[in-house]
């Protein structure tokens, strides 16, 4: 594995610049052992890592050879997909699919059908950017945001579909709910999702 | 010692924060934490606490808490008068506070964010490790409303034998140290010109995720928005209007807006103390 760039981001971070999202994940994993010892942070992007020393970076040159050693590394297995039970009764399900020029049913047997799969989480805890969606399926964000979209909320914009974790704003088309408990605080794992995993939304 | 204490008045803001919850970002959680970490660091110091105990981050203005028994209390960070039953006393110093007192932080004079820290620290069930609120996210304890009651802590250790720290006062300009990128390339080569040449204004929408600024916008050389990457605190994120600002405590942990510079964190304090209205400067480290 080589990365792209490595862009300084304070003292203490580098943004790597990878390949595609499974170079992204690919690093990541490999660096994991790191975290706490070494790393403060390991946070995934679409096509980037941001690392976060405890201390001061590395120069980017390090950085570039950190990558490529981590690049030998096993690459690893896929795991079995986390099941969203989803029900398509969201607001904006009928624009979506006019958007689309296809019907309801066709916009939901299309939806259900994808291989997901969690590029990055952001926006809030959590909450988590899934891809992998039907080409054909890419609405753009809601011209005006909400205040305010329940928490469940299955929602898609651009290549993204994702579930609101908790009630908050948000720019993204309604298109049904779940009511998988995405982010719980009290537990160790506190993310249902994370980075890389593998996700199926199946009919509630 | 350990005792409660009632808030009488709670300020405009006023949360309890310990040193945050780095390590989750990949999670989508904030680190949060003292937007000033120094400050909170120095408050724990003054009453024997350790630096990373829950204290109180006030806004602007501070509470008011009256304490059920005898208790040590420190105020540090922005510049505040503060009382104790009406009797005026130092800042950056323990401060005793006997059983019924009523501790009273006024209006800051310069600076934004005052730190209360008690003697055994306040008590809150940790979330994720920490018992800081997160205002971006809304984990951790509420922030402080009247008629709240809120527990310290049992005092471990000695108290110190000096109870009083010499503190530079907030100036009125401060300048911040800059490293440039990561997304410096897409501004022109004037825009990391223009950040360390013009005066910045602190604008009115700032708050713990982030410190808005006013001023002149600096020319992109591309449009259009990156694929959302990771962001550090200090980054100077540049908005559709051109105008940077610099993440906090609370930032989100992604972002799609270039960020053109970082301000290093020795200065991170000074942006958490900027007040609305107070100017900034950029310069390289």
């Amino acid at each position: 594995m080589s990365a792209v760039e490595v862009r300084p981001a304070g003292e203490r971070g580098a943004l790597v610049e990878l390949e595609d999202n499974a170079a992204v994940h690919a690093l990541a994993a490999a660096l994991e052992p790191r975290r706490g010892s070494e790393l403060e942070e390991i946070v995934p992007g679409d096509r980037t890592l941001l690392l976060v020393w405890n201390g001061e970076a590395p120069p980017p040159a390090a950085v570039q050879e950190l990558v490529v050693a981590a690049g030998s590394g096993a690459v690893p297995p896929a795991a079995e997909p986390v099941r969203l039970s989803v029900t398509y009764d969201g607001p904006d399900l009928a624009e979506v699919a006019a958007a689309c020029s296809i019907s309801t049913e066709e916009f939901v047997e299309r939806h259900l059908a994808a291989d997901y799969r969690v590029a990055f989480i952001g926006f809030a805890p959590g909450f988590a950017y899934l891809t992998g969606g039907d080409p054909g399926l890419r609405p753009p964000r809601r011209a005006e945001p909400r205040t305010r979209v329940p928490a469940g909320a299955l929602a898609i914009a651009g290549p993204y579909s994702a579930v609101y974790p908790r009630e908050s704003p948000g720019g993204w088309n309604l298109v049904g709910s779940c009511d998988a408990r995405l982010f719980d605080p009290s537990q160790e794992q506190p993310a249902l999702l994370v980075a890389g995993a593998a996700v199926r939304l199946v009919p509630a | 010692m350990s005792g409660g204490f009632e808030v009488i008045r709670p300020g405009p803001l006023t949360t309890v924060q310990d040193l945050g919850r780095p390590g989750h970002a990949h999670l989508g959680v904030p680190r949060a934490g003292a937007a000033d970490r120094d400050s909170l660091k120095l408050a724990n110091r003054l009453v024997g606490n350790p630096e990373g105990a829950a204290g109180l981050e006030c806004t602007l203005s501070g509470p008011a808490l009256r304490f059920d028994e005898a208790a040590v209390v420190a105020v540090t960070g922005a510049e505040v008068p503060v009382t104790v039953d009406g009797e005026a006393l130092e800042t950056n110093a323990a401060i005793d506070i006997p059983a019924g007192g009523v501790l009273d932080v006024g209006t800051t004079t310069a600076g934004l964010r005052p730190y209360v820290t008690i003697r055994g620290g306040i008590e809150a069930e940790p979330l994720l490790g920490s018992r800081s609120r997160d205002t971006l996210s809304g984990l951790g304890p509420d922030p402080l409303a009247a008629g709240d009651r809120l527990q310290a802590g049992t005092a471990k250790g000695p108290r110190p034998a000096i109870g009083v720290a010499p503190v530079a006062a907030p100036v009125a300009t401060a300048t911040l140290r800059i490293t440039p990128g990561p997304r410096q390339d897409w501004f022109t080569p004037e825009a990391l010109e223009l950040l360390t040449t013009a005066e910045w204004e602190v604008a009115n929408e700032s708050n713990r995720s982030g410190t808005r600024l006013n001023g002149p916008p600096l020319p992109r050389a591309r449009e259009g928005e990156l694929l959302s990457e990771g962001l550090v605190e200090g980054a100077v994120q540049v908005r559709h209007s051109g105008l940077p600002m610099i993440m906090l405590a609370d930032h989100p942990t992604t972002g799609g807006y270039p960020v053109i510079a970082v301000v290093t964190a020795a200065d991170l304090p000074k942006v958490a103390q900027a007040r609305p209205g107070q100017e900034l400067r950029f310069r390289p480290a």
